[in-house]
């Protein structure tokens, strides 16, 4: 009871998590704007994106520990957590030159197949149900429809249509975590079982 | 100072940043920019103008202000030596 009261309440985590995701964002934009030559000149640049994705999905963990309440949430916290970590790993051994194969960006892609199905899978309450329902759905398919710019990556990575579109599902996942509020109308709608409104 | 210096800092001054290198620039301050225009938009969303009654969490969660605090981190960390790399 103690610890449910000093912890942060879940749709603060979104946030915190939404920060790292504009981040992450911003850097593959650049990325984009720059060329992978001129991002590359500086050693510790080429890891940056893949240590914020690989950081992201550790701190998953912990969620997973803390703000999880059934078995369908611990599995997609779970998975989100090795999924993140698989692709900010993957990406660390291309940028580090131990990984060669560009098939390797497939990891990003099923990553990101991974998160958007758990996050389809464990909320069981329609879109309309509260902002935070219509959230998870919208950012599941999200996700499902981003994983294409990976998979576009893995088969031609000077393709700047896959990356401005990997970057864009990046930005718009971020977008949609900074919107989620637990308990508050979407469309004007919230269920009577979702609880009162706040915020 | 030499002549050669003096050139030097002359063709800096008038050197003008590429249209990537304005497009890097621009990011940071275009991201804190919609930070502030969220701000204004949904003020209800900085706890820290109404902080009376709420604890801790709330406020620290300033949701628009993150989107600023990235946008400044990028801004800081991360242009300034794209753009010196890309103008090199």
């Amino acid at each position: 009871m103690i610890v449910a009261r000093i912890m942060p309440r879940a749709e603060m985590v979104h946030w915190w998590f939404a920060a790292g995701f504009l981040m992450l964002g911003l850097l593959l934009v650049a990325e984009l704007v720059v060329g992978s030559e001129v991002w590359a000149q500086r050693p510790w640049r080429r890891y940056l994106w893949p240590g914020l994705l690989f950081t992201m999905g550790v701190l998953m963990w912990p969620v997973m520990t803390f703000y999880t309440n059934s078995t369908i949430h611990t599995v997609a916290h779970g998975s989100w957590a090795q999924a993140l970590m698989l692709a900010g790993a993957a990406e660390l051994g291309l940028a580090r030159g131990k990984l060669h194969s560009q098939y390797w960006r497939l990891a990003t892609s099923f990553a990101l197949v991974v998160s958007g199905t758990a996050l389809l899978v464990h909320e069981q309450q329609h879109w309309l149900f509260a902002r935070a329902a219509f959230l998870h759905h919208a950012l599941g398919w999200t996700l499902i429809v981003g994983s294409v710019f990976p998979l576009l990556q893995a088969l031609r990575p000077r393709s700047l249509t896959a990356a401005a579109g990997f970057a864009t599902t990046v930005l718009a996942t971020a977008v949609l975590l900074f919107c989620d509020r637990d308990v508050a109308p979407i469309l004007g709608h919230l269920s009577q079982y979702a609880g009162a409104p706040h915020r | 100072m030499s002549a050669e210096i003096a050139q030097r800092l002359k063709t800096k001054a008038w050197t003008r940043p590429s249209v990537r290198a304005r497009i890097v620039l621009a990011i940071g301050p275009a991201t804190v920019l919609a930070g502030i225009v969220w701000a204004l938009a949904q003020p209800w969303r900085l706890t820290i103008l109404s902080p009376d009654g709420q604890g801790f969490w709330w406020l620290f969660s300033e949701p628009p202000l993150y989107v600023v605090a990235v946008g400044i981190l990028f801004r800081l960390v991360v242009a300034p030596g794209l753009v010196e790399d890309l103008e090199r």
